[in-house]
């Protein structure tokens, strides 16, 4: 680095601005951080003036914007042109704390809040909201001398994320191009982020061929996008689903049959790990199916059985489904019986790539601990939860919906139900007793994993949102019963409410779905279902922004997070399931939830917030932060390596689709999983 | 010492707008970031800060005029001033824009007008300090305009 030529750069630091975003890039990745491009939004002309200088001082590549808006859009139609955006807080048209999330979902940029407000629970929102720093007004120049260190953390831990996602070759190929790409246009890869996530073999590779290969102009399969492409696909009936009838059905200017026809792919993939029926060697399958076996003992059963329905999400017939659930349910007190609304398929689709961890999570979703396997049968669960769980799989299409509406929710769990998380969480989450909280946050994944108790504590806020979120796959919703995940089900896993809580703000989401294989032993909140889905309960406060950011983020945005959302809620979610079930831990299980959700849900929390920040793209980062260790210790709590996660997440997704779309309104509050003898 | 009278003059006003509280260490920080490219980058920001938060000033005098107070807009109002009036380093107006803020706080509608009554006091008389301020510091030439001593 030529940090002594920064003096020498003193003249030209104006010129600078003037290059092209490649040389520049080029330029800056030698003298970094020099050349750092960053976008600054402020709506205060004076400050925004005095930034400026500041910034060109520091020799960085600055890009000025006094609208929020404006910001986003200039984001989205370059999307590697910045490497880390610095944002008022108070703007008259947008919320800060919105935009931030909106970055973290769709670009997963490093954000620096701003503000003459230095109150506590100000900075502690930007925390919340995944902000990597907060500047207190007037900002002297020292502190934007080090912005820098904030990207590098970011790119860091994008790739640990990244090698600790079940791709490990994936990861390493998208690494290197990441690395490559550093700056500059990382490229068409960037755009999906999926690099991180994408686990999928040869999807992948098509994938990356499609959007590296040209330099076509990134697509962001926002949620809204994305629940249309369901729609789409749903209208047509998957299997007559084509690239061309899709596109005409969407009807989106600018929308490319090739778009389509990739984003197929990963949704495919998606579904097929969900059922279980994955090319991959997902053992979900496997794990889905013993439980099924198994006595759907209170736990146990119903937590193989979610994974089964989870990882059946696309595949399992409803009624095996059903059936299990039933059976599950049956079994299970039924209180857990939430049955988290398949996470829209949506969801599910997004969890798509992440096919980590969620097997793993799947197996272990074994846990016969009272997991209801609500799959999709919410029997269970409350009304209240049933009907946030609909609600949440109706408004799985609506993303946001359910964000919003769950974001009241207190649900402490909400971390759990990371709106990524499919909805899994929810259901699965609200395990009969606790219910409360149910973390359905995590069902938002394509399977509404209903993790019956777990999801429990899970903020259902935010978890409900998830799975409201959850793109009402319909597949995925027939499972509804699926993902019910039994999470906690009849356990007072409720508790677990994915506390994961040990780590808070999941902000990744990146499904990552780091599960890892720790994941049995412990939960480690690798999870990285839920993007970013913090688990703190604050974010019930912003709930409605933080389920539709976060959901948008994680599942929606499959371009990249959902891939890993999903794939991590799915893990997440057996996780969740797992642990809340076995054992009923409720604690552990929420744990593994959220280690899980984490990655998504940023779980760790009991409180289960899951934040799912916004959208960090790299739900895998969340994954292998969580630092949740499942103290459930319960083999089964984390769902085995072979649970792909995005099984789970879809089973939870999708159950969450079923369940209720609207679980907003579930209050899980009501569900704690305090209840759960661990 | 500056030998140059008008430099020395310069040196002197500046002096004092910091001693006597109307300038705080922020607005060196505006100084520093002037050089041979801005030469006149502090004028300016202290222009364009004075154009917008004549806005701002607007918006509060029409609030404080509908009763009963909205005592959480002129707050938000407040707010915003207060952010743009601290990045210039004005430190009495900052610190009537932060007493302005506690007494919406605590609703507190008298106090709201009296002390907005006092902080655009300051406020104009900052304005018309700067303004002889700036117009000396361009006499004296570019050189050392508001630099700190080395």
């Amino acid at each position: 680095m030529n940090s002594s030529s920064g003096k020498t750069y003193m003249s030209t630091s104006n010129c600078s601005t003037g290059r092209k975003a490649g040389d520049a890039a080029a330029a800056a990745a030698d003298q970094f951080p020099v050349g750092l491009r960053v976008l600054v939004v402020d709506d205060d002309p004076t400050c925004l003036m005095i930034l400026e200088k500041m910034l060109r001082t520091c020799l960085y590549e600055v890009t000025k914007c006094n609208r929020a808006e404006t910001a986003l859009s200039m984001l989205r139609e370059n999307k590697s042109g910045f490497d880390v955006v610095i944002s008022d807080v108070h703007m008259p048209d947008m919320d800060g704390f919105k935009l931030l999330e909106h970055i973290g979902l769709e670009m997963d940029l490093p954000v620096i809040m701003m503000s003459a407000d230095d109150g506590k629970h100000v900075v502690m929102k930007g925390v919340t909201h995944g902000a990597c720093d907060y500047l207190i007004k007037p900002v002297r120049i020292e502190a934007l001398k080090n912005i820098w260190q904030h990207v590098v953390r970011k790119r860091k831990n994008e790739w640990k994320d990244f090698e600790q996602s079940g791709s490990v070759e994936e990861g390493d190929r998208q690494l290197k191009q990441s690395e490559e790409a550093d700056y500059s246009s990382s490229a068409n890869e960037g755009n999906w982020k999926s690099s991180k996530r994408r686990k999928d073999d040869e999807d992948e590779t098509d994938e990356r061929d499609d959007t590296s290969s040209l330099k076509k102009p990134r697509v962001v399969w926002s949620v809204e996008l994305h629940q249309q492409f369901v729609a789409a696909v749903n209208q047509l009936g998957i299997d007559k689903a084509v690239p061309k009838k899709i596109l005409e059905l969407m009807n989106v200017p600018g929308l490319t049959r090739e778009n389509v026809a990739s984003h197929l792919q990963k949704y495919r993939l998606y579904l097929r790990r969900l059922s279980g029926v994955s090319q991959h060697p997902s053992n979900l399958n496997n794990s889905f199916m013993s439980p099924q076996e198994a006595t759907f003992g209170p736990l146990s059963s119903l937590n193989g059985l979610d994974l089964q329905t989870l990882a059946a999400t696309g595949q399992l017939p409803a009624q095996s489904l059903v059936t299990l659930q039933a059976a599950g349910l049956g079994q299970s007190t039924g209180k857990s019986g939430i049955p988290m609304p398949l996470v829209d398929q949506r969801n599910i689709f997004s969890f798509e790539n992440p096919k980590i961890r969620f097997r793993e999570g799947q197996q272990h979703v074994n846990n016969n601990k009272q997991m209801n396997l609500l799959h999709g049968i919410p029997t269970t669960m409350e009304p209240k939860q049933l009907a946030g769980l609909h609600h949440g799989a109706q408004s799985m299409g609506n993303l946001n919906m359910q964000v919003a509406s769950h974001g009241s929710q207190s649900s402490q769990n909400n971390p759990l139900l990371m709106q990524m998380a499919q909805p899994q969480v929810r259901g699965q989450m609200l395990n009969d007793t606790s219910l409360g909280h149910a973390p359905r946050l995590l069902a938002p994944m394509g399977q509404p994993i209903l993790s019956n108790g777990v999801a429990a504590n899970v903020s259902t806020r935010n978890g409900i949102q998830e799975n409201i979120r959850a793109p009402s796959y319909n597949p995925v919703s027939q499972t509804s019963s699926m993902l019910n995940f039994p999470m906690n089900h009849a356990s007072e896993l409720p508790r677990n409410s994915f506390p994961l809580g040990s780590t808070p703000g999941i902000s990744s989401l990146t499904p990552k779905v780091a599960f890892q294989e720790d994941v049995n032993s412990d939960i480690k909140g690798s999870v990285g279902f839920l993007p970013s889905y913090d688990i703190f309960n604050d974010l019930n406060q912003h709930k409605p922004q933080n389920w539709e950011l976060q959901n948008v983020g994680m599942t929606f945005d499959t371009s990249q997070h959902s891939n890993s959302l999903q794939g991590n809620l799915n893990h997440a979610h057996s996780v969740l399931v797992q642990q809340g079930f076995s054992s009923g831990q409720v604690n552990g299980q929420n744990r593994s939830a959220t280690v899980v959700s984490k990655a998504m849900f940023s779980s760790g929390d009991s409180t289960g917030h899951v934040n799912a920040q916004n959208g960090n793209q790299h739900l895998n980062s969340l994954l292998v932060d969580s630092t949740v260790r499942v103290k459930s210790e319960t083999p089964t709590n984390l769902y085995p390596d072979d649970f792909g996660q995005e099984d789970l997440m879809s089973a939870l997704l999708k159950q969450q689709d079923a369940m209720a779309p609207a679980e907003h309104e579930f209050d899980f509050d009501g569900y704690s999983l305090d209840n759960i003898p661990v | 010492m500056e030998r140059n009278p008008l430099r020395r003059q310069l040196q002197i006003m500046r002096k004092s707008l910091f001693d006597q509280g109307y300038l705080d260490e922020q607005f060196v920080q505006l100084e520093e970031l002037q050089d041979d490219s801005n030469p006149n980058f502090v004028e300016e920001v202290v222009t364009l800060y004075y154009r917008d938060s004549a806005r701002l000033i607007l918006n509060i005098e029409q609030a404080l005029e509908r009763k009963p107070y909205n005592f959480h807009k002129l707050d938000a109002y407040m707010h915003q001033f207060k952010g743009s009036s601290s990045s210039i380093g004005a430190k009495k107006v900052k610190a009537e824009s932060t007493l302005f803020r506690e007494y919406c706080k605590s609703g507190n509608g008298e106090g709201c007008m009296r002390c907005f009554q006092q902080l655009k006091k300051e406020y104009a008389t900052l304005r018309k300090k700067l303004e002889a301020y700036f117009q000396v510091a361009r006499q004296a030439g570019p050189m050392e305009t508001a630099c700190r001593p080395k």
